[in-house]
C-alpha cells in the first residue's frame, strides 16, 4: 500500500442548509473510508486566505486562485494499492455534489 | 457525537447575524453576513474530522468572536455601531469583553426579535420584507428562497440587494425606539402571516418546501409571543391562526401531493398539539377587549379544527364571523369564504347568488373564485355551467398543484353520467 494525499478544492458557495447536509456526508464518507481501513489521517481543513511567497525577491501575493472556489479547502492522507485505486477510493466525496473536487497526488516514497 | 437539531445551522446562523450586526453596524450588514456564514463554514469542515462538539451553539459563537474582533481590529469597522458600543469596541481593553457580553446567550432573544422588526421597514414593498426575513431571520438561502416563490435564485439576490440598500441606510436595529417596533407591529405580523401563506397556498408544488416556511412562520411569530414587548393580543391571536391551520397542513395533501378539498381532507391526520396549543393561544388572545382580524381568522379555524367531521361544521357561526371580518377587514377573498360558508348553511343557491353579487370586482381573476362557482354550480346541478367555470378557472391556475386539483374535480364532474 502507498500513501496518496487528497487535496480537496472547495466547490460553490453553499446555503446553511446545504451546509449542514454537507457536513453529515462528510462524516458518513469519512466513516467509510476508516471501515475500508484506508483512512491514514483525516488531516486537517485549512484557512480560506493564505499567503504566496515566490521568486528570488520573494513576492508575497495573496495566493494563486482569484475565484473563492478553487481554493484548497482541506486534505486527508489515503492508502491504497495504486493511483487508479486512490481515484477510485473517492467515490463518494460529498465535494463533487457542490462543484468541487479532490486533486490525487501519490506522496513519493524516499 | 451529538446528532445536530434540524435546521441547526440556517437558525445558528440567523442568530449569529443579528448579534453580529449590533457588533459592527447595520452599515456592514454584508460582513456580518459573511462572519456567520464563515463560522458555519469552518463548522462544517472541523466537525466530520473532530466530532461534533458537546455544545455546537457555543462553538460557533467562539468561531464567529474571535473573527469580530479581528476585523474590529483590523478596520474600524464599528464606525458604524452605535456611539457607545463604539468607544468600547475602539479600545483593545474592553473590546473583547464587549463582544463577549454582545453574544452572550439571552432568553429573550432580543437580537433576533429586532432583527424582523428592522426588516419590515414600511418603505419597502411586502415581498422584498418576506425575501429579507426569510433570509436574515430563518438563514435561507437565495437559491432556496428563489425555489418558494418559484423565480430564479438571481432574481431574488437582486430583490434582496436592493432591500438591503434600503434597511441598511435606514439606522440599526438597536436604535428602533419601544414606539417604532410598535408601530411596525402589524407590518411585522403582515411578513409572518405572509410567509405561512406563502407555504399554505403559495406556488411551490413541493410539500417539503411547503411545511418549512410554515414552520418558520411559526418559529417566528412565536419569538414575538415570547417577548413581552411584542406580546400583543394581535400578536396571540396571530400565534393561535397560524397554529390552527397549521394543524391542518398533513391533510392538505394527498399521498401523490396533490391538494384535496376540505370535504375529503382525513380529520384523522390533523396535528392535535397543534390545535391544542392554538385553542390555549386564541384563550389568551381573547383576554382583553382587543377584536382584529386575526381574532375572527383565528376564531373561524378553531371552528374547522374542533368539529369532529365535515357536516358537524358549525356554519351558522362561521357565517356570522365572517360578517364580522367584512366589517373590519373587507377583501375580496373574506367575501368569497363568506359566500362559500353561507351555500354550506342554507344551500348552493343561495351561495352562488352571493358570488354572483362579487362579480366585478378583483375576484374575476382569482382561481378560486371559480373553483367556488364551478363547486357550487355543480351541487345546485347545472353541470354545463360547472364545466365552463372549471375551465376558467383552468386557465387562471398558477402551478401544477392548482391545476391538477381543479382538472381532477372537473373530471369528477364528467365521471357522474347525465341528469335524470
Amino acid at each position: 500500500m502507498s500513501e496518496f494525499l487528497y487535496l480537496y478544492r472547495n466547490g460553490e458557495n453553499l446555503s446553511p442548509e446545504q451546509m449542514q447536509q454537507q457536513m453529515g456526508r462528510w462524516m458518513t464518507w469519512l466513516k467509510d473510508l476508516e471501515t475500508k481501513g484506508v483512512l491514514k489521517s483525516a488531516g486537517q481543513p485549512l484557512e480560506r486566505a493564505g499567503k504566496l511567497v515566490s521568486g528570488p525577491s520573494r513576492a508575497v501575493t495573496d495566493g494563486l486562485f482569484a475565484e473563492a472556489k478553487d481554493v484548497i479547502g482541506g486534505y486527508s492522507i489515503v492508502l491504497a494499492k495504486d493511483i487508479h485505486h486512490a481515484v477510485e477510493l473517492t467515490a463518494g466525496c460529498p465535494i463533487f455534489a457542490v462543484g468541487g473536487g479532490v486533486e490525487v497526488r501519490p506522496i513519493a516514497k524516499m | 457525537m451529538n446528532a445536530l437539531e434540524p435546521h441547526f445551522f440556517r437558525h445558528e446562523w440567523a442568530r449569529l447575524v443579528a448579534v453580529l450586526v449590533r457588533v459592527f453596524g447595520a452599515g456592514n450588514l454584508a460582513l456580518a453576513e459573511d462572519v456567520a456564514q464563515d463560522a458555519l463554514f469552518r463548522a462544517m469542515q472541523v466537525w466530520p474530522v473532530d466530532g461534533t462538539p458537546e455544545s455546537p451553539s457555543a462553538w460557533l459563537t467562539a468561531v464567529a468572536k474571535r473573527r469580530a474582533i479581528d476585523e474590529l481590529r483590523k478596520a474600524r469597522t464599528h464606525a458604524h455601531a452605535a456611539p457607545e458600543l463604539a468607544r468600547m469596541l475602539d479600545s483593545e481593553w474592553t473590546r473583547a469583553g464587549t463582544v463577549d457580553e454582545l453574544f452572550a446567550p439571552k432568553p429573550l432573544r432580543d437580537d433576533e426579535l429586532r432583527m424582523m422588526f428592522w426588516l419590515a421597514q414600511p418603505r419597502l414593498p411586502e415581498a422584498s420584507q418576506v425575501a429579507l426575513v426569510l433570509q436574515l431571520c430563518s438563514g435561507f438561502g437565495e437559491a432556496e428562497i428563489a425555489s418558494a416563490f418559484l423565480t430564479t435564485p438571481a432574481a431574488i439576490g437582486k430583490r434582496l440587494q436592493r432591500a438591503k440598500a434600503v434597511v441598511t441606510q435606514s439606522g440599526a436595529p438597536r436604535e428602533l425606539s419601544d414606539a417604532d417596533l410598535g408601530a411596525r407591529l402589524d407590518v411585522v405580523h403582515r411578513a409572518i402571516y405572509l410567509l405561512f401563506n406563502e407555504g399554505y397556498h403559495g406556488a411551490c408544488p413541493e410539500a417539503a418546501v411547503r411545511t418549512e416556511l410554515c414552520r418558520e412562520a411559526l418559529r417566528l411569530v412565536m419569538l414575538l409571543v415570547d417577548h413581552p414587548a411584542t406580546r400583543t393580543e394581535a400578536t396571540l391571536a396571530l400565534a393561535a391562526l397560524l397554529h390552527l391551520h397549521a394543524a391542518r397542513l398533513p391533510s392538505r395533501l394527498d399521498e401523490s401531493g396533490e391538494l384535496l378539498p376540505l370535504l375529503e381532507q382525513r380529520r384523522e391526520l390533523w396535528d392535535g398539539d397543534l390545535a391544542a396549543r392554538g385553542l390555549e393561544l386564541l384563550d389568551r388572545s381573547s383576554e382583553g377587549e382587543a377584536a382584529s382580524a386575526f381574532h375572527l381568522e383565528a376564531a373561524i379555524a378553531a371552528c374547522h379544527a374542533t368539529a369532529r367531521s365535515f357536516e358537524e361544521t358549525p356554519w351558522e357561526h362561521i357565517v356570522r364571523l365572517y360578517d364580522a371580518l367584512s366589517a373590519i377587514a373587507p377583501s375580496p377573498v373574506v367575501a368569497l369564504s363568506r359566500a362559500i360558508a353561507i351555500a354550506q348553511l342554507h344551500g348552493p343557491a343561495r351561495g352562488l347568488a352571493e358570488l354572483a353579487a362579487l362579480e366585478g370586482e378583483e375576484l374575476r381573476g382569482y382561481v378560486f373564485y371559480h373553483a367556488a362557482l364551478a363547486d357550487l354550480s355543480a351541487r345546485a346541478g347545472d353541470r354545463s355551467a360547472a364545466r365552463a367555470h372549471y375551465e376558467r378557472a383552468l386557465a387562471l391556475a398558477r402551478n401544477p398543484s392548482e391545476r391538477t386539483f381543479l382538472e381532477r374535480r372537473a373530471r369528477a364532474l364528467s365521471d357522474v353520467g347525465p341528469p335524470p
